[in-house]
């Protein structure tokens, strides 16, 4: 941010001053013209959520784009240090991401477990790896529906809309709510899962994978959407490298990097899937169709993660025996895992009370967004909601 | 029709002023109509019902609610703006897309002002709406109004072209800018409609101008002045209550005219499909609306398909791609119809 903002002092100063001369023939004195400082949100319907970009425009080509984030701060870190215990910081996971909760929630639970070195039984792990796949699905079918939104068509948010009401009503029938779960705990799950909790995701595969033909009918192959997105914000392999950048927007640059696979937790090695990543078939590598055809991908995969895993499911108990206080011995654990956004990491610091010393975050849409300045710069307007719309940030996330 | 009233009421002042209002009685239940429809329409199209409450049947109701609560509101000018040309402004747009119903035929017997150069007047009178969209956009004094104006100036100015010289084709055949002449140069059966005459020719003008129009009244894919995700509301931005439901009565208005002069100029107008069965003045008002309202229809259900293009290639569309086609294709009708004398 910092560099960001030098930056922007020099470029805007250098830019201002010498203001680029136009002249008429037959118009004696030159014209001028100047750059205009246009403001991006908070409210704004393309900035999802409450993000203030700061352009500075000549005419609609974009000169420069300055973030300012801040708007949704709840002090998630505070909140976890000595204020709650570790159980207690679940809820306030669940409202970081969350248009994708479990998969927060999943990242801590494994992290406490790491940190207390207890090992939860296979059916909490099977469970586990449905309930984040499952919302994976439904954290890409939000991020591709409102996308699509961004470039002009409304019909497949709202197909998109229709199916993930299904995740959700799963969710809703597992743990009673629909959006913030509290539902993975360390050590176990809050609940066990309803009876007929199996068909109905069976049910719900079957029912999706049509779909994803016709959301590629709709949108995916759409020319206009094809001519708005192919080379647009194309993002190189080594500058997302550089950037930190990961899930998606990495994988969209062509980078086979998923944590599922290169670093692997829970227990996603006994699974056969594939790692779509950016092929550039449409314009180049790393544009923003690349990043939106990685996450319809991603979408099949985690359905064939869910085929896969919902016929294994063990029986037995969804708790393992971890006591109600839970104290762990002072020692420090870093945990990553793949969130649909891309790498979720926890930094837990124990001190050996009930609450952790330090959690700090490592949200991956804060590091994505920090990208977009980057590839924004000579595109236009439309395009900038064309880039943010393809980095799928969560302000909740971004902001904690 | 001018005639008949003034052999009735004896004063042509008044015959004036009654024709000048007829429109109207068009326009308002048609604006009413195609915004609930449009509504019942998308919601249909995404898996929604629409609205279902307001008025009981299917929400029948729901426009004119909206219509009164509109009326109700307080008439803000924001503080920073051209207080004169931001009340003006939304009349102007008004004017432009009402004046062309001056000289569109309803029937064979209805039509506001017989002028021979009818075809002419109306492509002239669109462009004043762009003159109310600049004031509009400026006027606001916002940043975002001022994209949207600047766009739809670019956009308007950029698309009457190709729509002018698709219309240029048929008057090349008819001899005549008269739209009544138009229409009965296309009467008998079906195929002496201009979209089915010298083929393939007037059919690309077809398409040619279908495309053209739907950017010339801004819908989907070249919604660009109002693009909802980038700008907002584009030159509307700033405005509420009344006013801005006369920019959106104007947006409704000129839907219908574009669709109108397709309808009129490759569409037979308000010639019967079936050739004398079910013609004659009072069902060609029948034909005429129902042609106007399939292409309606039609941008309808373009609006809630297609995503949207963007400036540049907006004009890339425009000016690489209808026009060089327009022009071939006048070329080609002009072969025809020298190779027919």
């Amino acid at each position: 941010m910092e560099e960001a903002l030098t930056q922007h002092e020099e470029s805007t100063h250098g830019l201002v001053e010498s203001g680029r001369p136009l002249t008429i023939p037959g118009f004696g004195r030159p014209l001028k013209s100047e750059e205009m400082v246009v403001n991006m949100g908070p409210q704004h319907p393309s900035t999802h959520g409450v993000l203030r970009l700061e352009l500075i425009v000549d005419g609609e080509v974009v000169v420069e784009v300055i973030p300012h984030i801040g708007y949704l701060h709840r002090c998630f870190e505070k909140h976890a240090e000595h204020m709650v215990n570790y159980q207690q910081v679940i809820p306030y996971c669940d409202r970081m991401d969350y248009i994708a909760s479990m998969n927060n929630d999943l990242g801590y639970a494994v992290a406490c477990e790491k940190l207390l070195n207890i090992k939860v039984p296979e059916r909490v792990e099977y469970i586990r790896v449905i309930m984040a796949e499952l919302q994976r699905i439904a954290s890409h079918m939000l991020a591709i529906g409102t996308y699509g939104m961004d470039i002009g068509a409304f019909t497949p948010f709202l197909y998109c809309f229709r199916d993930r009401e299904r995740i959700l009503d799963i969710f809703e029938q597992t743990c009673g709510a629909r959006l913030l779960y509290n539902y993975i705990w360390i050590g176990g799950l809050s609940h066990d899962v309803p009876l007929n909790f199996v068909e109905k995701v069976k049910d719900f595969c079957r029912y999706y994978r049509p779909n994803i033909k016709e959301l590629n009918d709709l949108l995916s192959y759409n020319k206009i959407f094809i001519e708005r997105t192919a080379n647009v914000g194309v993002l190189p392999a080594d500058v997302a490298i550089n950037y930190g950048a990961s899930g998606p927007v990495l994988r969209g640059s062509g980078v086979k990097w998923d944590l599922r696979k290169n670093d692997t937790y829970s227990i996603y090695d006994s699974f056969d899937f594939e790692i779509p990543t950016g092929t550039g078939i449409m314009g180049t590598v790393g544009d923003c169709w690349d990043r939106y055809m990685v996450r319809v991908h991603e979408m099949e995969q985690s359905l064939n993660i869910i085929e896969q895993a919902v016929d294994k499911i063990p029986a037995g108990d969804v708790q393992s025996a971890v006591p109600k206080r839970i104290r762990p011995e002072a020692s420090e654990v870093y945990v990553r895992t793949e969130t649909p956004k891309g790498e979720l990491g926890y930094y837990i610091i124990a001190d050996g009370t009930t609450s952790p010393y330090r959690v700090k975050v490592r949200p991956p849409t804060f590091v994505n967004l920090s990208i977009l300045p980057a590839i924004s710069r000579g595109a236009m307007i439309a395009d900038v909601i064309a880039i943010l719309g393809s980095i799928d940030i969560v302000l909740g996330e971004v902001d904690r | 029709m001018k005639e008949f009233l003034i052999s009735i009421l004896q004063n042509e002042i008044l015959v004036y002023a009654l024709m000048a209002f007829v429109p109207l009685l068009w326009i308002v239940p048609f604006a009413l109509f195609a915004v609930w429809w449009e509504r019942k329409i998308s919601a249909h199209m995404q898996d929604r019902l629409g609205p279902m409450r307001t008025g009981g049947w299917h929400g029948w109701a729901q426009t004119i609610a909206d219509i009164l609560k509109l009326m109700q509101k307080e008439d803000i000018v924001p503080a920073a703006a051209d207080k004169k040309l931001f009340v003006l402004a939304p009349f102007v747009v008004f004017v432009g897309s009402y004046a062309a119903y001056a000289v569109i035929p309803f029937s064979a017997a209805y039509v506001g002002s017989e002028i021979n150069i009818g075809l002419f007047y109306l492509i002239a009178i669109s462009s004043l709406v762009v003159i109310g969209l600049l004031m509009a956009g400026w006027a606001s004094n916002n940043k975002w109004s001022l994209f949207g104006a600047m766009r739809s100036a670019a956009q308007v100015v950029s698309y009457e072209i190709p729509i002018a010289l698709a219309l240029l084709a048929v008057v090349m055949i008819v001899g005549s800018f008269d739209l009544q002449e138009i229409n009965r140069a296309q009467s008998g059966p079906i195929w002496n409609w201009f979209v089915f005459q010298k083929f393939p020719f007037l059919f690309i003008a077809t398409m040619l101008y279908f495309v053209a129009s739907l950017a010339e009244v801004n819908r989907t894919p070249f919604d660009i002045p109002e693009a909802e995700s980038e700008l907002v509301a584009g030159y509307h931005t700033e405005y509420s209550g009344m006013k801005f439901a006369l920019l959106f009565l104007a947006e409704y208005a000129n839907m219908f005219v574009v669709s109108i002069i397709g309808a009129t100029i490759f569409f037979g107008g308000w010639n019967s499909p079936f050739g004398e069965f079910m013609s004659g003045p009072i069902w060609g008002v029948f034909w005429f609306i129902s042609k106007g309202m399939m292409f309606v229809f039609v941008q309808i259900w373009l609006r809630w398909t297609l995503p949207r293009l963007r400036v540049d290639q907006l004009m890339y569309v425009g000016w690489k791609v209808l026009i060089p086609f327009s022009f071939v294709n006048i070329i080609g009708v002009g072969f025809w119809v020298m190779m027919g004398r």
